[in-house]
């Protein structure tokens, strides 16, 4: 089957996301920059700022001279990627096979996809206006290799479609920066008034190579379709999310059960081999009448271990009403994290709080009175003793600050002060007794002061 | 004649121990710091892995129990383990676990709102082998329940405690021991100013298959002391 590409170039790729997301930058020439050295070079410019001459590569003093009040804004290095990144997973509406085509062009495998949108015109023609929609600035061109249809993306006059076959004749006409070529090719292309493609196209393989070396002809063979060129598609991430349709509407308990065993097998089994675990997972279950009942469980430390997730589950089935029966049931985990590998121990391992099965117990204690009754603390540095602890917020939280055992603590503390009657012999002196709920007590010992107001309190 | 008596009834008496699942300390075992307490159980050694009860009549009863069990759990916690309190409404403060020598942050405090909870919690968290110790605050316990939480330590070997404070329906339970700690005055040598150092007065009740007593302790130099020397009461030979 004959290969067919599309590229896309966008112009003005970092400059018009920028506007889209400020579009008080719509309408004024702005700049991104980055200092080297002592000065600031232009890294990308929009178009009303390229209008008026200022480009890549130009220094930002430079640029004000021609564009007195231009707006300079700092260089993301890693933007245009990400950006490209995010568009080409955008675009697998279009064809399953995109890579990304640094730094400003994306290239789509479109073999095969064109006359699902109705023929190549207006296949083309969707993903250009779409783009256009979104506020990017694109050319696109279809051609038989990536390199011709990069080629006439970028320096294309007459047509962005070139027919199967025509792609040769089309690049006759082009000057030789289609054939992305480097620098120092290219300057020596022009000063030996090679200005065309159609100049050098005839000349013999190995008189090229002596002049422009093997780079020269591997790009040139690309564009031509003599060599191969392979692409690195993307590759999209896969939601973590298992379906189960049922024949027949479950509605019993131990429907269930085995509905979600057989769920969790198989998104354990996936999460296992990437090496990842789950740390809340939601089950819908779709109702014959149209409703959704959802559950979720919540793990404190990732987790691929069936027989603890399917724990977690069962104290929530109860919870599942079934009514005239459930015909769907998916499994979905919003949230994974990596596993910490784990080691097999030769001897029984230190018991602690990075067992294992503490997390899992805790995780079986969450799910039934909920994660808010499970408290641990940390030592704080206050001195009153209500401030002396604070809330760890997981297992393996730790501090800096050590307990400290310099003064006596009392083993109780009340949630609620109560009232006390004190009477001292004189004002600012230790207290002889203090009357508790109408029962006197006399005071025997005393040491030191616990809380004091020098806390502000 | 007598001898070779006496003999068979100390095997006898080994193998119902056995039966029961006191196993025979093999070598030195390991001291869980009462001193001469220990004497009162079944071959001299504190049980671990079973369930113990204390019984708090009033509140600084309960205030006493959590400092006396604190001075237990720093040995049971000692190799690095974790321990769970559970309860309904707990007023013990962490940190003050750190003068009896425990880490409080190695302590997971679960607090419910229903004293069922405290009871299926519990009976979890014993079955869970990672745990040093699970502590249970509860009002009161059937013999069931107590049954259930025993079944539960016999496969993990985790030690339990219970802690009662409603006393008026005190019945029966599988606990391998029952005690009732209560405070007493600190002294000091002289007429030293301050406080000194906390002591309790240790009541065992029961213990199953061994002798109960009364006991004064002292918390001194990072380990229970104890005061004067035991009145060993008469063996009660009731079940439960």
């Amino acid at each position: 089957m004959q290969k067919r590409f599309v590229t896309i170039w966008f112009r003005y790729l970092l400059t018009d996301w920028l506007a889209v997301k400020r579009p008080a930058l719509q309408n004024i020439p702005f700049v991104f920059a980055v200092k080297d050295h002592s000065r600031l070079i232009i890294t990308a410019a929009n178009k009303l700022a390229e209008a008026q001459g200022v480009t890549c590569g130009m220094a930002v003093a430079d640029a004000k001279a021609i564009i007195i009040d231009l707006h300079v804004i700092d260089d993301m290095p890693e933007k245009a990627a990400k950006l490209l990144k995010a568009l080409g997973e955008w675009c697998i509406r279009y064809t399953p096979i995109i890579a990304v085509d640094l730094p400003d062009g994306l290239i789509l495998d479109v073999s095969g996809c064109a006359h699902l949108w109705g023929g190549e015109r207006a296949y083309l023609k969707e993903i250009v206006i779409r783009l256009k929609s979104k506020g990017y600035d694109v050319r696109a061109a279809m051609a038989d290799t990536v390199g011709a249809a990069w080629a006439i993306s970028r320096f294309g006059q007459v047509t962005p479609i070139i027919e199967t076959n025509e792609h040769t004749t089309a690049l006759l006409s082009l000057p030789p920066a289609a054939l992305r070529l480097e620098p120092a090719i290219l300057q020596r292309l022009r000063k030996l008034g090679l200005t065309s493609i159609n100049s050098f196209i005839s000349m013999p393989r190995s008189v090229l190579r002596r002049r422009f070396g093997d780079s020269f002809l591997l790009r040139l063979g690309q564009a031509l379709g003599l060599e191969d060129e392979p692409i690195i598609p993307l590759r999209p991430i896969q939601p973590y999310e298992e379906r189960l349709p049922c024949l027949e509407p479950i509605c019993t308990a131990t429907g269930i059960e085995i509905a979600i065993n057989k769920l969790l097998e198989v998104l354990c089994q996936r999460l296992k081999q990437e090496g990842k675990g789950l740390r809340t997972a939601i089950l819908k279950c779709y109702r014959i009448d149209g409703k959704i009942v959802a559950v979720d469980i919540g793990t404190n430390r990732a987790s691929y271990h069936i027989p603890h997730l399917f724990k977690l589950f069962e104290l929530k089935i109860a919870t599942i009403e079934p009514a005239l029966g459930i015909e769907l049931f998916t499994l979905e985990a919003p949230k994974v994290e990596d596993v910490d590998p784990v080691q097999e121990a030769l001897w029984a391992g230190k018991p602690g709080l990075d067992d294992l099965n503490i997390a899992e117990l805790l995780d079986r204690l969450a799910g039934k009175v909920g994660a808010g009754a499970i408290h641990r603390y940390l030592p704080d540095e206050h001195y009153w003793p209500e401030r002396s602890v604070k809330l760890a917020h997981s297992l393996q939280q730790k501090t800096a600050i050590n307990w400290s055992n310099d003064k006596p603590r009392p083993t109780q503390l009340l949630a609620k002060p109560e009232l006390i009657e004190v009477t001292a012999p004189i004002p600012d002196y230790p207290p002889m007794l203090f009357i508790y709920k109408g029962i006197r007590h006399q005071i025997k010992k005393r040491m030191g002061r616990s809380a004091s107001n020098g806390n502000g309190g | 004649m007598p001898d070779t008596k006496k003999q068979i009834i100390s095997q006898l008496q080994e193998q119902i121990l056995l039966l029961q699942g006191f196993k025979t300390p093999i070598g030195s075992a390991e001291s869980i710091g009462l001193g001469e307490i220990e004497a009162a159980f079944p071959n001299g050694v504190f049980p671990v892995g079973t369930i113990h009860e204390f019984l708090s009549e009033e509140v600084e009863h309960a205030a006493a129990s959590g400092g006396f069990i604190a001075g237990l759990l720093a040995i049971l916690m000692q190799n690095g383990g974790a321990c769970l309190w559970i309860g309904t409404d707990r007023k013990l403060f962490p940190p003050a676990l750190k003068a009896f020598g425990v880490e409080p942050d190695r302590i997971i405090f679960i607090d419910v709102k229903r004293e069922r909870d405290v009871l299926w919690a519990m009976e979890e968290a014993l079955k869970c082998e990672g745990l040093a110790a699970v502590v249970g605050e509860l009002r009161e316990i059937t013999f069931a329940q107590s049954r259930r939480l025993q079944l539960a330590v016999e496969q993990s070997k985790v030690t339990g405690f219970v802690l009662r404070n409603d006393l008026r329906k005190l019945t029966s339970t599988t606990c391998v021991a029952r005690w009732k700690i209560s405070p007493l005055p600190s002294e000091l040598e002289g007429d030293m100013p301050g406080v000194g150092f906390p002591r309790w007065n240790v009541e065992l009740l029961k213990v199953r298959n061994g002798s109960p007593g009364v006991f004064q302790l002292v918390w001194s130099a990072g380990g229970f002391v104890l005061i004067n020397k035991p009145i060993l009461q008469t063996q009660s030979r009731k079940a439960g």
